[in-house]
C-alpha cells in the first residue's frame, strides 16, 4: 500500500517555471530569502509573487519597501502589466514605503524595532495578508546604528513572521563572500533562492538557483529566467520529462528525391531535423523548401531567420524558382527575423516559445542555429536547443535547424553538441574535384527509418533543388562537370563498342554472302561441267554405237563374219 | 497610557525671554507599550527638556500600540523614537535617551564633535 506522503505545504508563486522547480511554490507560512546582485530582479520576483498571490490565489499581501518609494514601485511594475493602484484600492495589497535617512537619525541608547513590527502587523491585519515581502531589509543596516540590536531584532522579526503564518519573501543584496551582505541566510534558513545576472560576450543572461529548500525536494540546477512585458518566467530544462508521444506519421521534405532517400516518405512528424553544411551549400534552400511543402499541404510554417531578412530570403528563393510570397499573404508562412545578438539565449527561447504558442505552426525553421554560438557558449546553446526541442515537441512541431560548418573543421565533430539531440541529420558539403566546387548531400542519421547511405549530388536549379546520383566508378566519386565528362566518355566508349559489334556482324554477313556466291558459282560450274560431261558421254556412246554398226555393216558386206555370228547363234 | 501632550512647566525667567524666539521645539516621543525601556525614555526626555529647553518646547508622547497607524504615517521603525518636528530640519533620535550628548547633537543644540 502506497502511503501518501505528507508534503510540506507550499504557496504557489504563479510564476511560469518557478513552481515547477520548487515543486509547487515557496514554503507556506515561512520566510524565503531571495538574494542577488543589483538589478537581477529580486524586487520584481517578490512583487510578482505578491501580485499573483492577490489576483490568482486570493492571498492578499503586504509589500514593505525599504528602497523604492510606493510611487516609483507602482510605476516600475506597471510596465509589467501589474496594476498596483487598483489592487491597493481593492484592499488586496498594502504598499508601505519605509523611509530611513541615516543623516536624520541619531542614536541615544538602546532601542528595538517594535515600530516596524507594529507597522507590519497593522498592514497584515488590514488586508488579512497571507504574503509579505520585505524589500530589502538590509537597508536597515545602513540606516540604523548598532548592528547588534538589528541582528537580534531581525531574528525576532523572522520568528514573528512565522508565528503570523505569513509566507514571506525577504530580499537581500549579494555580499562578497556570503549570499547576502549582512548574512541574512543565517536567519532565513527555510528557503534560499539566488538570482544572478551575468554578461557573457556582451549578451546578458539571468539565472536562478535554489540554494536550499528545507523539507522539500527541488531542482538544483541554475535555471535561466527572463523578465519581459509579462513579468518573470523561469525556463526549467528538466521540466519536460521526455514524455511526448512519438508520431509515426511522415511529412514530405519538399524535395521528392530527398523523400526517397528517407525511405520514400520524408521526415517523421514532430521530429527534429538538422541541416548542416559549409557556407553556400544550400541549407536555407532545403529549409525553405520544407516550409513551402508544409504551406502547400495547408499547414502553417514559422521561419526564424537570424541572418537574413524575410524579403532577402524571398528574393533569393525566387532565383531557384520558389515563390514564397503567396504563402506569406495567405498567412500560412510567417517570418520572424532578428539578430542573435538582439537578446540573450533565454530571451530567444522565450520569443520562439511565445510565437509558436500564438501561431501554432506545424513546421518551425530555425536558420541558422550556429549564429547563436559566440565564443565559448556552445554548452549554453546546447541547453537552449534542448529546451527549444522540448518546447517544440510539446507543441507537436516538426523543427528544422540549419547549422553552418566552418571550413576546415571536421563537420561531424563540430556539430556533436547538438547532433545528439536531433532525429534526422542531413549533411551538405562541398566536393572539390577538377577545379570545381560542387555540392554533395548525404544523410548522416535518421532515427527510426530506413535511409540511403549514398551521396547525392545536390543541384540548385531554376526550378528548385535536385538530388542527382553521383558518378561512382573506378576513378572515385565524381560530381559536376567531372561527372558529365565521365558520363560522356562512358557514352563514347559505349558507342564505339556498339559500332564494333555492328561492323563485325556486317563482316560476317559479307563473308556469308561471299561464301554463298562462291558456292553458287561452283554449283554453276559443276552444272556446266556435268552437262559437258554428259554430252561427251553421249557422243562417246554414239560413236561406239556407230562403230559397232559400221563393223556389222562391214561384216555383212564381207560375209565373213555372218557365219561367225550365225555359228555363235547356232551353237546355242 | 495617556496621550495628552505634556504641558511644559511654567517658564522661568530665562525661558520667558526665549519664548519670544521663534525656535519653539515641537517634539514627539513614540514608544511601544509601557515597557521599562519606554518609561526610561519618557523620563529621560522630560528631564532633558526641562534642563535644556525649558519653556520653549512641546512634547507629546504617543504609544504606537494605541495608534498603530501612526507608525506608517510618521515613518517609525525603531522605538523609542523622538522626533523633532520643529524647528526644521526634521530629526529623529532613537533609543532610550540615556545619552544626553547624543540628544543635544540630534536636536541640533550642539554641533557634532
Amino acid at each position: 500500500m502506497a502511503k501518501t506522503r505528507t508534503q510540506l505545504p507550499k504557496s504557489p508563486t504563479g510564476i511560469q517555471g518557478l513552481d515547477e522547480i520548487t515543486g509547487g511554490g515557496l514554503p507556506k507560512g515561512r520566510p524565503t530569502l531571495i538574494c542577488g546582485s543589483a538589478g537581477c530582479g529580486k524586487t520584481l520576483l517578490a512583487m510578482e509573487f505578491l501580485v499573483r498571490g492577490a489576483t490568482q490565489f486570493n492571498e492578499p499581501g503586504v509589500f514593505m519597501a525599504f528602497e523604492e518609494t510606493a510611487k516609483d514601485l507602482t510605476q516600475n511594475v506597471a510596465s509589467l502589466g501589474f496594476d498596483l493602484k487598483d489592487l491597493i484600492a481593492r484592499k488586496k495589497i498594502v504598499l508601505d514605503f519605509v523611509y530611513i535617512e541615516r543623516s536624520e537619525i541619531e542614536e541615544s541608547g538602546e532601542y528595538d524595532l517594535e515600530g516596524l513590527f507594529i507597522r507590519l502587523g497593522q498592514a497584515v491585519d488590514a488586508v488579512h495578508a497571507k504574503r509579505v515581502v520585505l524589500d530589502t531589509i538590509e537597508s536597515l543596516f545602513s540606516g540604523l546604528p548598532n548592528t547588534l540590536i538589528l541582528r537580534a531584532e531581525l531574528r525576532r522579526l523572522f520568528r514573528w513572521l512565522k508565528d503570523k503564518g505569513v509566507t514571506a519573501i525577504i530580499t537581500g543584496e549579494r555580499g562578497d563572500e556570503t549570499l547576502t551582505r549582512q548574512g541574512l541566510e543565517e536567519y532565513v534558513s527555510d528557503c534560499v533562492i539566488v538570482l544572478d545576472h551575468r554578461v557573457n560576450e556582451q549578451v546578458s543572461s539571468r539565472r536562478l538557483r535554489i540554494v536550499k529548500y528545507r523539507g522539500s525536494t527541488h531542482g538544483t540546477n541554475e535555471y535561466p529566467f527572463l523578465i519581459d512585458e509579462d513579468g518573470f518566467s523561469v525556463l526549467p530544462v528538466t521540466s519536460l520529462g521526455l514524455q511526448e508521444i512519438a508520431s509515426t506519421a511522415r511529412i514530405s521534405t519538399g524535395i521528392p528525391r530527398y523523400d526517397a532517400m528517407l525511405g520514400g516518405e520524408g521526415y517523421y512528424k514532430g521530429s527534429s531535423v538538422l541541416v548542416s553544411g559549409t557556407a553556400g551549400t544550400g541549407k536555407t534552400s532545403v529549409a525553405v523548401l520544407f516550409a513551402e511543402a508544409a504551406c502547400r499541404r495547408g499547414e502553417r510554417a514559422l521561419y526564424f531567420a537570424f541572418e537574413e531578412s524575410p524579403s532577402q530570403i524571398m528574393r533569393n528563393m525566387r532565383s531557384i524558382g520558389i515563390d514564397l510570397e503567396p504563402w506569406v499573404k495567405k498567412g500560412l508562412l510567417r517570418f520572424h527575423a532578428n539578430r542573435p545578438t538582439f537578446a540573450g539565449l533565454e530571451m530567444h527561447v522565450l520569443t520562439i516559445s511565445k510565437t509558436v504558442k500564438a501561431f501554432k505552426p506545424q513546421v518551425v525553421i530555425i536558420d541558422p542555429l550556429t549564429s547563436f554560438i559566440t565564443g565559448n557558449n556552445e554548452n549554453e546553446v546546447k541547453m537552449m536547443v534542448m529546451r527549444l526541442l522540448d518546447l517544440l515537441k510539446m507543441n507537436k512541431c516538426t523543427v528544422l535547424f540549419t547549422s553552418l560548418i566552418l571550413n576546415g573543421t571536421v563537420p561531424e565533430q563540430n556539430q556533436v553538441h547538438v547532433a545528439s539531440l536531433v532525429d534526422t541529420w542531413l549533411l551538405l558539403r562541398d566536393i572539390e574535384i577538377g577545379g570545381e566546387r560542387n555540392r554533395g548531400a548525404y544523410i548522416l542519421k535518421s532515427r527510426g527509418m530506413a535511409h540511403t547511405n549514398q551521396i547525392r549530388e545536390f543541384l540548385l536549379t531554376d526550378h528548385g533543388v535536385e538530388l542527382r546520383d553521383v558518378y561512382v566508378g573506378p576513378s572515385g566519386v565524381l560530381t559536376g562537370s567531372a561527372r558529365l565528362v565521365q558520363e560522356a566518355q562512358e557514352k563514347a566508349v559505349q558507342t564505339l563498342r556498339e559500332q564494333e559489334v555492328e561492323s563485325r556482324q556486317l563482316e560476317l554477313e559479307r563473308k556469308r554472302t561471299v561464301l554463298d556466291a562462291q558456292i553458287a558459282a561452283l554449283r554453276a560450274e559443276f552444272a556446266v561441267q556435268e552437262i559437258a560431261s554428259m554430252k561427251i558421254i553421249g557422243q562417246e556412246q554414239a560413236q561406239e554405237a556407230q562403230l559397232m554398226q559400221e563393223r556389222v555393216d562391214m561384216g555383212l558386206s564381207r560375209k565373213a563374219d555372218v557365219k561367225t555370228n550365225r555359228q555363235k547363234g547356232d551353237s546355242k | 497610557m495617556k496621550m495628552k501632550p505634556i504641558k511644559p512647566k511654567p517658564a522661568s525667567r530665562e525661558a520667558r525671554t526665549a519664548e519670544v524666539k521663534p525656535s519653539t521645539y515641537v517634539l514627539r516621543l513614540y514608544v511601544a507599550g509601557m515597557l521599562p525601556q519606554s518609561v526610561r525614555a519618557i523620563d529621560n526626555v522630560k528631564k532633558f527638556c526641562e534642563e535644556n529647553l525649558r519653556g520653549r518646547y512641546e512634547l507629546e508622547v504617543i504609544d504606537l500600540h494605541q495608534q498603530p497607524q501612526l507608525a506608517q504615517g510618521e515613518q517609525i521603525i525603531a522605538v523609542p523614537t523622538l522626533i523633532k518636528k520643529l524647528p526644521l530640519p526634521l530629526r529623529r533620535i532613537i533609543g532610550d535617551m540615556s545619552k544626553t550628548e547624543r540628544i543635544l547633537v540630534g536636536l541640533d543644540l550642539r554641533k557634532k564633535a
